[in-house]
């Protein structure tokens, strides 16, 4: 039958070439990650265009291409890049920005494929990778030459960047976290700000801050969390919104609360082991999970998921969350009703905020890295530090610029001191936790925390398989 | 005879052109398939991180793949949307089927059902994790003007993998009804006359003439689809990114973290050479089985 036969070779057609395209299946996914960076290198096309512009056009000037994923702080950078020009004319900066997640793509896949920005910013959780795969560039014998005072940095920065003698990034910022309020909610619940500032915090039932959060939680019916009537599936304003669950470091999530709880990641700098396991971790985890899985006092991971932590607490949702100093601008932007940010709640081992900062590198295929150096060390200079800290975007590890970034907080009326506190207080802070496999890490720990916050899991025992899993990638 | 020797010559002559019309088509199978299938392959004995040049580490991947958990645990969620999938899909496509058959010769309704189908996957996957959103989606906002609680969709362990599979069912019922209804076509309308004559209804015409006669499309349906339920990613890569914890960590999203999340490309080369025998296998069986050579109009 001649349908048959058509039918047959059509199926065997099909069938042979879909089982090559699934034996090639390695291969194929790469279509998506360079998809993903088109629209990105796109929107970044047109605001770089202004800094080369304005430029003095330099007969042989070099074009170095700078990366960086935070929208916010853009402007800031392009000025820095501006005023870098004016002083070195043969050299022209032109700034690329792509949000996080695309930001790491392209760079990631412009490595492979020879094309990453000459500077890139990166981050403490990502550089470890790409200096053990030889992607940055040693700048220590640049910072020698050129005797770059590392000591002009906040305490603890530098030392991030480091490993063995090498140097992959002069700090350029530090970010702390703090709890961020909705002004109005806490007003008529009658909660007061130096409440709020002088309030504990304890695994077990959330100290003061936890009576607080019930507080400011009200259903349906107007009756709060406090209250024996209370009615969890009918919340209309949740008292707290935690920035989802966090993966490997609950940087804005749950680092804060843990730690404050006497929880310590690892044993600092490029440890071979993490304490996953600690049971100071696993009852710190259980209560931030359970203020969605038992008290309905937050909302569930996959309302989070949809909107983000920001959004909800911006619309309406929900009276208060924990995020970094990075924030600051966005909540004062776009909340429609007065925000502000208050102390972390002192914890049985006082208060804690993870201090991270920001650092710029040199990708080692750079075929100008003389000229790369000298952007970098100009991003990282008080001058540029200055310029950064006017925009009262971030706070440049320089302390000028902590005074600059002060400043313009001030003239908008926006009171920061519970970052800048946290930063200066004995104690205060931890840092971030550099290690290698990060990228291992990651999956290992996303998966982990979303099933304790989803409820699939009691923290104890995800808490623990996890830890095995990850202290297996050391071995 | 001579007519015979005559085309005989022709076909010769005619074999350079022939060659020459198929290279297009050999030198993309060569470039896009062959090349890239055998490079996979030399890659799954290598320890190769995209950044640094691949070192040979002979057996090692398949050593770590024989007691990776994880990898099962992959195939197991595949299978579990394969079974969701596919049945469904296929019952409602073969329906969909018949009702064009019998009832309309409407042009305008076939190019509807197979509408969903033009949309890029991305497209169908946005659309739906919009609608679907827990708190802003459409279909939420229905659910609650009814009366019943908001649901997590794509946000749930239990909800996630099922919500992917009607997602795809959607998107694929109407093109696979299209390929059905083409082979009920071809089905002479004389059998069904004779059957209406000798009193059968409907349901015994479905059954004894309409499925037994359908059978080399339906196993080519099936098949096709089979194999390419098994490549379920896109869609998962824009909703749910093989979460919430595991759930739709799907092969190939397996493949994709290993090779761009976690820079083991030598690993997920394993990984997918692995899929490849285990895919072969079951088009093998599947067409072993359903005698998918042979037709019953024979």
């Amino acid at each position: 039958m001649r349908f048959r036969f058509n039918a047959l070779a059509i199926a065997l057609v099909m069938v042979s070439s879909m089982l090559l395209a699934a034996c090639g299946g390695a291969a194929a996914p790469a279509a998506e990650p360079t998809a993903a960076a088109e629209p990105a290198a796109e929107a970044t096309a047109a605001p770089a265009e202004e800094p080369a512009a304005e430029a003095p056009a330099a007969t042989d000037a070099v074009t170095i291409r700078y990366g960086l994923w935070d929208g916010n702080q853009q402007p800031a950078y392009e000025a820095c890049a501006a005023e870098f020009t004016k002083t070195n004319p043969n050299i022209i900066v032109k700034v690329e920005q792509a949000g996080w997640g695309d930001y790491w793509t392209s760079v990631q896949t412009g490595m492979v494929g020879g094309t990453a920005p000459d500077v890139f910013t990166n981050h403490l959780a990502k550089y470890p990778e790409f200096a053990s795969k030889e992607q940055l560039v040693d700048i220590q014998p640049f910072v020698e030459r050129d005797g770059v005072d590392l000591a002009q940095y906040l305490p603890g920065l530098g030392d991030l960047w480091g490993r063995e003698g090498k140097r992959y990034g002069l700090p350029k910022d530090w970010d702390t976290v703090a709890v961020v309020f909705n002004k109005d909610m806490l007003d008529k619940a009658g909660v007061t700000v130096e409440e709020l500032n002088n309030a504990d915090w304890n695994a077990k039932d959330g100290g003061s801050f936890g009576q607080i959060i019930k507080k400011l939680t009200i259903d349906e019916a107007g009756v709060n969390a406090l209250d024996a009537g209370f009615d969890k599936t009918k919340v209309v304003q949740y008292g707290f919104v935690g920035g989802g669950s966090g993966g490997a470091y609950g940087q804005t999530q749950w680092s804060h609360w843990a730690v404050s709880n006497g929880f310590k990641f690892n044993d600092g700098l490029y440890a071979t082991k993490y304490f996953y396991d600690d049971p100071k971790l696993a009852e710190t985890i259980q209560w931030y999970a359970d203020l969605n899985l038992v008290e309905g006092v937050s909302p569930t991971l996959a309302d989070v998921r949809s909107l983000g932590a920001t959004a909800l607490f911006t619309a309406g949702k929900a009276a208060m969350t924990t995020d970094g100093s990075w924030m600051i601008g966005s909540y004062v932007n776009d909340a429609k009703f007065v925000t502000g940010f208050a102390r972390l709640p002192k914890g049985p081992e006082g208060r804690k905020s993870m201090f991270n900062g920001l650092a710029d590198s040199i990708w080692v295929g750079s075929k100008h890295q003389e000229e790369s150096w000298q952007w970098m060390k100009f991003a990282a200079s008080p001058a540029c530090a200055n310029i950064v800290g006017s925009y009262g975007v971030v706070f440049p590890a320089i302390q000028s610029g902590v005074d600059a970034a002060l400043k313009a907080y001030g003239d908008r009326k926006v009171d920061v001191s519970a970052f800048t506190a946290q930063a200066t207080e004995a104690n205060g802070t931890f840092l971030f936790p550099v290690t290698d496999f990060a990228s291992e890490i990651g999956p290992i720990m996303d998966a982990t925390m979303d099933s304790i916050m989803l409820g699939e899991e009691p923290a104890a025992d995800a808490l623990k398989a996890a830890n095995d899993e990850v202290n297996a990638l050391f071995q | 005879m001579t007519t015979r020797t005559g085309l005989r010559s022709a076909q010769r002559s005619d074999f350079a052109w022939a060659w020459l019309f198929i290279l297009p088509s050999i030198i993309g199978f060569l470039v896009f398939f062959a090349v890239p299938s055998v490079r996979g392959l030399l890659m799954s004995f290598t320890n190769w991180d995209l950044l640094r040049p691949a070192k040979f580490i002979g057996l090692a991947n398949y050593a770590k793949l024989l007691g990776d958990k994880e990898f099962l645990h992959a195939l197991r969620v595949t299978a579990y949307y394969v079974v969701l999938n596919i049945p469904l899909q296929t019952v409602i496509a073969l329906g969909m089927a018949v009702l064009l058959d019998r009832f309309t010769k409407s042009t305008m309704i076939r190019g509807i059902l197979i509408l969903p189908w033009l949309l890029p996957n991305i497209i169908v996957a946005l659309l739906w994790l919009w609608m679907l959103d827990p708190t802003l989606g459409f279909i939420n906002q229905v659910i609650m003007s009814l009366g019943f609680e908001r649901q997590p969709f794509l946000g749930s362990v239990d909800q996630a993998m099922p919500t992917i599979a009607a997602i795809n069912i959607w998107r694929h019922a109407g093109y696979t009804a299209i390929l059905l209804f083409a082979g009920l076509q071809n089905i002479p309308k004389d059998v069904y006359e004779a059957a209406a004559i000798d009193g059968a209804d409907e349901r015994q015409m479905f059954m004894g003439i309409t499925l037994p006669l359908l059978r080399p499309v339906l196993i080519f349906v099936l098949v096709t689809s089979l194999i390419g339920s098994f490549q379920i990613f896109d869609t998962i890569v824009i909703t749910t990114k093989g979460g919430p914890v595991d759930a739709t960590r799907v092969v190939y999203w397996y493949i994709y973290e290993y090779a761009f999340v976690r820079f083991k490309m030598g690993y997920a080369a394993t990984i997918s050479v692995a899929l490849f025998l285990i895919l072969i296998t079951i088009t093998v069986i599947q067409m072993r089985y359903f005698n998918a050579d042979t037709s019953d109009l024979d």
